[in-house]
């Protein structure tokens, strides 16, 4: 491809030394590379870099934020924790509580109801007491009247006269009461 | 050549690419005949290489602006392009050789210069251009005296003049006589040598290469087109061989715009080191 174009004055030429610059090749490529080193600092590298500094931060800011997260969940799931054992122990408290209450309340109904049976026999005793003295009273009474005239019938003699009948009654309810205990 | 010639002695010899087929004639209107340079003679006006540098530098700016301009978090295909070639230069070149501490500011320079060459010579690859650019020696001086300058520059105002000197030619840690002997070797390949090895390197590989692929495509179209059709097979090999060392070219493009790129941000970095 080279060969056609090579000009004919220099092809005769074959001492050419390629190590010789061409001058205006020595100037242009050093302005053409001065022209592009500027153009590309002002235009091209600070944009690279302020991308590659954007991401940085970018990543950096989304890491951050992932780690706030999680500490914001790694609290909240120590609080939920927290709050589940205060619910726990505060459930074992109360039923603790409940039962020494109940303990509390099946020892004081037991007293109580110790107590209402001693009062119901007392009061049983008493009214059994006080109806026995009514029928003491009663029967002294009647079982005068009864022997004095079944012993008037058998004697055939009248027990009516009055002091008579008193002495009499008062003498058997004396023997009575002191033959009770033997022949009971 | 004289083996060449003795293939066929009645078929016009063979003629092999030399440096003149580097030295493109003006473009038409834009100027013509020589000028005596250095006692050469150089074409006067606008030439086919001259034409390349601008374009690619255009190329490099228009591309990399493109791809910056949007700063978009997730980038689109463009945009990532740009972050990767931006990001390889910045930080395989410049953080990782210069270091985190003083790598920013040089950064639009390593990356500039990178893509600058990188363009440049892969124009070497380009079809209907195929011409590296930096096979011009010319094109080549000016980057490696603006590398030399820089490099200097750096060291002398971090350490002032007999500082950065003492820091580029007295090695650490040697006393006695044999600093006579290092010191002058030392100022030698820091000082002296560096501009000139980095020059040649980059020009003498892109004109090398480029010569070789002329060689095998000229050659392989002499031997089939101009001798007798039992060395047509050997020309066909010669086009093969062409192909293969296309793709090795690539390669050598790519890795010597690298190579002077790293090599400028090492001269960096060691003319900013406290100790050498």
């Amino acid at each position: 491809m080279q060969a056609p174009t090579a000009p004919p004055v220099l092809r005769a030429a074959e001492e050419l030394n390629p190590l010789i610059p061409h001058p205006v090749e020595i100037v242009l490529s050093i302005v053409v590379f001065a022209i592009l080193f500027f153009a590309v600092k002002k235009f091209v590298v600070p944009s690279f870099e302020s991308t590659f500094a954007e991401r940085t931060t970018a990543i950096e800011g989304g890491l951050a934020a992932a780690e706030t997260k999680q500490a914001e969940a790694d609290a909240k799931l120590a609080e939920l924790e927290k709050q589940l054992a205060d619910a726990r122990h505060e459930a074992a408290r109360i039923r603790e509580e409940a039962r020494e209450q109940g303990a509390a309340i099946v020892s004081e109904m037991r007293e109580q109801a110790q107590t209402e049976a001693a009062r119901i026999v007392e009061h049983g005793k008493t009214q059994i007491e006080a109806e026995r003295q009514q029928a003491v009273t009663s029967l002294r009474a009647e079982v005068g009247t009864l022997a004095t005239t079944l012993a008037g019938r058998i004697v055939g003699e009248s027990l009516d006269d009055d002091a008579r009948q008193g002495r009499v009654v008062e003498r058997f309810l004396a023997d009575l009461e002191a033959g009770t205990p033997g022949q009971n | 050549m004289s083996s060449l010639m003795f293939l066929n002695a009645e078929t016009e010899p063979f003629e092999p690419p030399g440096p003149a087929d580097f030295d493109y004639p003006a473009i038409p209107g834009t100027g013509s005949g020589t000028f005596e340079f250095l006692g050469q003679a150089q074409m006067a006006g606008i030439t086919k290489p001259m034409v390349q540098i601008v374009i690619a530098g255009i190329l490099v700016f228009v591309f990399f602006y493109y791809a910056s301009r949007k700063r978009a978090m997730v980038p689109g295909r463009l945009q990532y392009v740009g972050e990767e070639a931006y990001g390889f230069v910045r930080n395989s070149m410049g953080r990782d050789i210069i270091g985190s501490h003083d790598f920013q500011k040089f950064v639009p320079y390593l990356f500039a210069l990178f893509f600058f060459l990188l363009f440049n010579n892969l124009m070497g690859s380009i079809p209907f251009i195929q011409f590296p650019t930096f096979s011009r020696s010319g094109m080549v001086y000016s980057l490696a005296l603006m590398s030399w300058l820089i490099y200097n520059a750096v060291g002398i105002k971090k350490h002032g003049f007999a500082g950065y000197f003492k820091l580029q030619s007295v090695p650490a840690g040697v006393g006695g006589p044999i600093l006579l002997l290092l010191i002058p070797l030392e100022f030698m390949s820091n000082i002296l040598v560096r501009p000139v090895t980095l020059a040649l390197r980059l020009f003498a590989n892109m004109f090398a290469g480029h010569l070789l692929l002329i060689l095998f495509a000229l050659g392989g179209e002499y031997l089939i087109l101009e001798q007798p059709l039992g060395y047509a097979p050997v020309g066909v090999i010669a086009w093969l061989l062409f192909i293969i060392i296309s793709f090795l070219e690539l390669l050598i493009q790519f890795l010597q715009a690298y190579v002077f790129v790293l090599l400028n941000a090492m001269y960096i970095q060691g003319a900013l080191a406290d100790e050498h």
